[in-house]
C-alpha cells in the first residue's frame, strides 16, 4: 500500500516539465475533449457551490419551483436564523475541540507507536504489529455496540472523551508513520546514543524534526477523519449542547425548527465544510496524498 | 544500563497506542464475539442464548433485504467510480490548459463530510423545490421523485455517492498512470499504434494491480456506507435503502437488541475479512508488480 501512498504525490500537480509544445498541440478534437472535461468539472462542484447558494437564498427563493442559479437577492439571513435559534456557536466549538484534542493525541501516539516498530527489535514485536494491524481489518462499525458499553462502563457518555479517547487509537496512522520511520539512518540514531542522549531525546530532537511530511499527513488524515466522523459521536453524545456539528446538521432536516429549514441548514453545512476546504485549498499536495493512503483501510 | 534501557525504550513508546486499542479495540472486538451469543437489554444483563442470534438473522427478512440493498449499492458503485475514474485519470493525464484546477474540482467532493454530502444530496434531489426538479421542469420535462420513490431512492443514493468516489478513484489511477515507462508508450507509437491500441495492450495490462486494489478498497467502502444514507433517505422509503450498518444501529439503537446487533455485526466482520484477505493479496501482487 506504501506504493501507493508515493504514487498519488504527484497526481494533482502539472509535472514540471509539461512542454510547452505540447500545450500547443491543442488540436480541435481535444478542444471538444477539455470543454467535456471541464463541464464534468463544473458539475461535480456544482453541488459545494449550491451549498454555498442555498446558504445565500431568502427562504421564499428557495420554497420555489423556478429554476436558479444564483439568488435574486443574497441575504445573510440564514446565517443569523440559524444561529439565533439554535446552539450553533456550540457545535462549532465542540468540534474544533474534539477534532482537536484527538488529532494531536491521534497523531503523538501513532508518531511513538510507529518509531518503536520502525526503530527497536524487541520481543513481541512481529505479533503486536500484527494486533495493532487486526484493528484495521476489523472496522469500527462491527464493535459499535461493544464499544458503546465500554463508553458507558466508564461513565464517558455524553462528554467529548466518549468521542475523543475510543477513536484516539489509529492503527492506519500508527502504519504510515512506521512505513515512513524506516528510513531514517539507524546510524544517526545509534551516534546520538553513542552521546549519551536520552530516549526521548533522541525521538524529540532527531526523529521527530526528520518527520515533518508524515506529521502534515497525519495531522490532516486525523483532521478530517474527526472533524466528518458521525456514527460513533451520533451514538456516544445525546444533549442538543454537546453536539458536534455533522451529528447536529443530520437531525435537522426533519426536524421542522425553521421555518424555510434549507437556508439554515445549507449554512450550518456551509460552516461545516469551510475549514475542509481551505485545508484542501491551502495543502492540497498532502492532502491528496493523505486520501489516497486511506486506501488501506 | 544501556541495554535495559534499549528493552525498555520501545515498551515506553507503544504504550500509549497499546493501552488505546486494548480498550477500544481488542476488547470490544472480543466482547462483540461474547455478545452476538447472547441477548441483551441496553443497561441489562446479558443472558445466553447460544447460536439464536444467527438462527433469528436466518429467518429475519430485514436482514436479508439489507443485505441485498448492500449488494446492489455496492454493484452500482464500485464500477461506476472506476470507470469514471479511469476515464478521467487517462484524459487528464495530459498537458491541457487548466489541467491542475479540472483535476481539484474532481477530488474536491472527497472533502466533504457523509453528512453534509447527505444533506446537500437530499436538497438537490428534493422533489418540490429541488434545483435538479426545478431544471427539468424548466425544460418541460416531468419532476422526478428521486427521494420518495422506493424504485428510485437507490439510484438516488448511488449518484450521491459515485460523486463522492470518482475523484478518489482518478486520483489513484493518475497515480499509476505516471509511473507507466513513456519509452514504452513512445515504442508502440512509433510502431504506429492507435491510442485505443496503446492503451489496451500496453497500460490496462499495467494499471491491472492498481484496478484490483482499487476494486478491493471500494467494494470495503460501500459496503461500510452509512453516514450518507442514513441522513439521506433514512434507509427508506420503507427499507428500500436500508443497508447492513444502519440495520446494525437499527437493532442497538432503536429497538436495543444488543447482542442480536452484536451478531450482525460479526457476521458482517466475516464478510469484511473475506475482502481485506483479498485485499493483503492485492498489495503484495502490487508490490511484486512495482
Amino acid at each position: 500500500m506504501t506504493s501507493l501512498v508515493h504514487d498519488t504525490r504527484p497526481a494533482l500537480e502539472a509535472p514540471a516539465a509539461a512542454p510547452a509544445a505540447r500545450r500547443s498541440r491543442m488540436t480541435p478534437g481535444r478542444w471538444v475533449v477539455w470543454a467535456l472535461l471541464v463541464g464534468g468539472a463544473l458539475v461535480m462542484a456544482f453541488p459545494v457551490y449550491w451549498i454555498l447558494v442555498t446558504a445565500l437564498t431568502p427562504g421564499g427563493q428557495s420554497r420555489s419551483g423556478e429554476f436558479y442559479l444564483w439568488p435574486s437577492e443574497p441575504t445573510l439571513a440564514n446565517f443569523a436564523e440559524a444561529f439565533a435559534s439554535q446552539p450553533v456557536g456550540r457545535w462549532i466549538v465542540n468540534s474544533i475541540v474534539i477534532a482537536g484534542i484527538g488529532t494531536a493525541i491521534t497523531v503523538i501516539v501513532a508518531l511513538m507507536a510507529g518509531y518503536a516498530f520502525a526503530k527497536f527489535s524487541f520481543r513481541g514485536r512481529g505479533v503486536l504489529f500484527g494486533a495493532f494491524l487486526v484493528t484495521i481489518v476489523v472496522p469500527a462499525q462491527v464493535t459499535l455496540v461493544p464499544s458503546f458499553l465500554v463508553v458507558v462502563d466508564l461513565h464517558l457518555v455524553d462528554t467529548i472523551w466518549a468521542v475523543i479517547l475510543p477513536r484516539a487509537g489509529d492503527a492506519i496512522a500508527v502504519f504510515i508513520a512506521r512505513q515512513f520511520m524506516l528510513k531514517i539512518p539507524d546510524a544517526l540514531l545509534e551516534a546520538a546514543r553513542i552521546d549519551g542522549a536520552g530516549e526521548l531525546a533522541i525521538f524529540r530532537r532527531i526523529v521527530l524534526p526528520m518527520s515533518g511530511p508524515l506529521v502534515g499527513v497525519l495531522v490532516i488524515l486525523a483532521f478530517m477523519g474527526k472533524w466528518n466522523d458521525f456514527l460513533w459521536p451520533l451514538v456516544t453524545l445525546q444533549g442538543t449542547e454537546n453536539l458536534t456539528l455533522p451529528v447536529a446538521l443530520s437531525s435537522m432536516q426533519s426536524s421542522g425548527i425553521f421555518d424555510n429549514p434549507w437556508g439554515p441548514i445549507m449554512a450550518i453545512a456551509f460552516l461545516s465544510l469551510l475549514p475542509l476546504l481551505v485545508v484542501f485549498l491551502v495543502f492540497q499536495r498532502t492532502f491528496v496524498q493523505g486520501i489516497a493512503s486511506t486506501g488501506l483501510k | 544500563m544501556s541495554t535495559t534501557r534499549s528493552r525498555l525504550a520501545p515498551w515506553l513508546f507503544v504504550s500509549p497506542g497499546l493501552v488505546l486499542l486494548i480498550v477500544f479495540s481488542f476488547v470490544p472486538i472480543v466482547a462483540a464475539v461474547v455478545l452476538s451469543f447472547q441477548q441483551v437489554a441496553v443497561f441489562g444483563q446479558g443472558t445466553w442464548v447460544g447460536g439464536g442470534n444467527y438462527a433469528q438473522m436466518a429467518g429475519d427478512p430485514l436482514f436479508w433485504t439489507s443485505i441485498g440493498n448492500t449488494a446492489v449499492f455496492t454493484i452500482g458503485t464500485v464500477p461506476t467510480s472506476m470507470a469514471i475514474g479511469l476515464l478521467l485519470a487517462v484524459l487528464l493525464n495530459r498537458a491541457m490548459p487548466g489541467r491542475a484546477l479540472i483535476r481539484a474540482l474532481f477530488f474536491l467532493p472527497m472533502v466533504a463530510a457523509g453528512v453534509v454530502v447527505a444533506v446537500i444530496m437530499a436538497w438537490i434531489f428534493n422533489g418540490d423545490y429541488g434545483v435538479l426538479n426545478n431544471l427539468l421542469a424548466a425544460l418541460g420535462l416531468p419532476r422526478v421523485p428521486w427521494l420518495t420513490s422506493p424504485d428510485v431512492a437507490m439510484l438516488t443514493f448511488v449518484l450521491a455517492v459515485v460523486w463522492t468516489r470518482i475523484g478518489f478513484c482518478m486520483v489513484i489511477y493518475l497515480g499509476a498512470l505516471q509511473a507507466v515507462p513513456p519509452e514504452l508508450v513512445e515504442a508502440m507509437t512509433v510502431d504506429g499504434a492507435g491510442r485505443w491500441t496503446r492503451f489496451r495492450r500496453l497500460i490496462w495490462p499495467l494499471l491491472r494491480p492498481t484496478t484490483f486494489v482499487l476494486l478491493v478498497v471500494n467494494v470495503v467502502f460501500s459496503l461500510q456506507v452509512f453516514d450518507i444514507v442514513y441522513v439521506l433517505t433514512g434507509g427508506g422509503p420503507g427499507f428500500a435503502t436500508t443497508v447492513l450498518i444502519q440495520y446494525i444501529f437499527r437493532t442497538a439503537f432503536t429497538n436495543g437488541e444488543m447482542g442480536y446487533a452484536s451478531a450482525i455485526g460479526v457476521v458482517f466482520a466475516l464478510i469484511l475479512l473475506g475482502f481485506t484477505a483479498l485485499q493483503w493479496r492485492a498489495n503484495r501482487r502490487a508490490e511484486e508488480v512495482a
